[in-house]
């Protein structure tokens, strides 16, 4: 059972894993919000150049994803790193970072279930951790 | 008693010119959509980029400043809206669409957690399996053709006005007994309720069920793009028993997790476009805060009423855009 002392005496208490889950949580969506605006600022001012150039985009946003690849060149996959320094493919870092952060979190609070020896919550998180690796590792495609 | 009355009939004067104001707002949006969806190959060709960006993020604003009051996540509402009356092709919008739901929810989870309102061994057994839902769905949705998807989801959001106009809530449902399940996984615990002044023991029970719904519901928000506190409310509180504050609480962490899933999804199949994602973020993030605030001014029945209508008509769009009626 995952009652405090405290608790048990009638005052809610917060476990050690979800004020750590709650600070790695703040602390991920702040700084992948951050990444996005900056990135989303240099990418429309001009400071870093586009693949596709912004006035171009209309002729192209209204194609399906694997019309706007073939047209666009664009990457699939992880291959989107190798362009970072392009306004276009810049503002993914946010993106992607955002998407990282509950795998952060998983990985913040699992020594905390393995001390206490939860082996359930253990295997939750390894199998959740499993789960957004798989998702982030773009093996998986539509095969559209 | 005379200066009781006058502050009475200036708070309901007050009340109702704040939602006279956010009526006329919906009607703007209604109005601004029918027109741009009646206009859009004229108003496409001439309207520079920035100007769909702008026009993505004052949308996305108002959007924002009804999705908190009405208690739906933005995404519900961004997808339909944004796909039924832009011009960026569905892949970009749901992909967008889930960042919407991800970012809404993670800058939400944190303050949620700290309160007790969302609980983490509550929300990891639901979330596992809806996060591995939701790459299917995301997955599928990539895969079949998108008017198959618009008619779908002009389905889906019929079923969610439905489900939205005759769902009860339960502020504290009753729970006899928690089942083996939720005991096995200490799925129960305490919060402070500060509007009430007392702390509230929980417990849940038909958890089983509920992991089934929950696979379900991560797929259905894959495939559309869609948050899924929609779905997530319902199960946790009607279903399993949760306290409305620690359902809406919780919901929001389980996205967290099964949006993310899906985004990365999006993500690799090069279906997230910046000039989408970010201004609708960054929209909905202000216009969430705006109605966090008018929260405690707003009816929250009226607001109810106005999002169901948007999503109505949001359906009924998508679902003839799918068909050809109405491209």
């Amino acid at each position: 059972m995952n009652i405090s002392n405290n608790e048990s005496a009638g005052e809610p208490v917060l476990s050690e894993e979800q004020q750590r889950y709650a600070s790695w949580l703040n602390w991920g969506a702040r700084s992948g919000l951050l990444m996005l605006i900056v990135a989303f600022l240099a990418y429309v001012t001009g400071w870093l150049p586009a693949d596709v150039p912004l006035n171009e985009l209309p002729k192209v946003w209204g194609l399906p994803v694997d019309a706007y690849l073939k047209q666009t060149g664009a990457p699939t996959g992880w291959s989107w790193l190798t362009r970072i320094g392009r306004g276009d493919f810049a503002g993914l870092i946010g993106i992607a970072w955002l998407s990282a952060s509950s795998l952060i979190c998983l990985l913040a609070v699992l020594p905390i279930y393995a001390r206490r020896r939860d082996w359930v919550f253990v295997a939750l998180c390894v199998g959740a951790l499993a789960v957004q690796l798989l998702a982030a590792s773009g093996w998986l495609t539509a095969g559209k | 008693m005379l200066n009781s009355l006058i502050c009475r009939l200036q708070s309901a004067g007050g009340l109702l010119k704040t939602n006279a104001m956010l009526l006329l707002l919906s009607m703007t949006l209604f109005t601004a959509g029918a027109y741009a969806a009646e206009t859009l190959p004229q108003v496409a060709g001439s309207l520079p980029w920035w100007g769909w960006a702008l026009a993505l993020f004052v949308t996305c604003f108002f959007l924002g400043i009804v999705a908190v009051p009405s208690g739906v996540g933005g995404g519900v509402l961004f997808v339909p809206i944004v796909g039924g009356f832009f011009p960026f092709h569905l892949d970009f919008v749901r992909g967008a669409g889930l960042l919407v739901a991800l970012a809404s929810s993670l800058a939400a989870g944190p303050s949620l957690m700290r309160g007790g309102l969302a609980d983490l061994r509550l929300a990891l057994p639901l979330a596992v399996l809806a996060s591995a839902s939701a790459i299917v769905g995301a997955l599928v949705g990539l895969a079949i053709p998108a008017s198959v998807v618009q008619i779908a989801l002009g389905l889906t959001i019929l079923g969610i006005v439905t489900l939205m106009a005759t769902a009860k809530k339960s502020e504290f449902p009753i729970v006899p007994a928690a089942d083996r399940l939720s005991i096995a996984l200490s799925m129960h615990g305490m919060f402070r309720d500060t509007a009430q002044g007392k702390n509230i023991s929980w417990k849940v029970h038909r958890t089983p069920l509920g992991i089934f719904l929950f696979v379900f519901i991560g797929f259905i928000g894959g495939l559309f793009g869609v948050g899924a506190g929609w779905a997530n409310l319902p199960v946790l509180n009607l279903l399993m028993g949760a306290p409305i504050k620690l359902a809406a609480g919780t919901s929001g962490l389980i996205l967290t997790l099964a949006s993310s899933s899906a985004t990365w999804v999006y993500l690799n199949e090069g279906s997230v476009l910046a000039i989408i994602a970010v201004p609708s973020v960054i929209g909905m993030m202000l216009g969430a805060m705006i109605g966090a605030r008018l929260l405690h001014v707003l009816r929250a029945s009226v607001v109810r009423k106005m999002v169901i209508s948007l999503l109505l008509f949001a359906g009924i769009r998508a679902l003839l855009k799918g068909l050809g009626i109405w491209p």
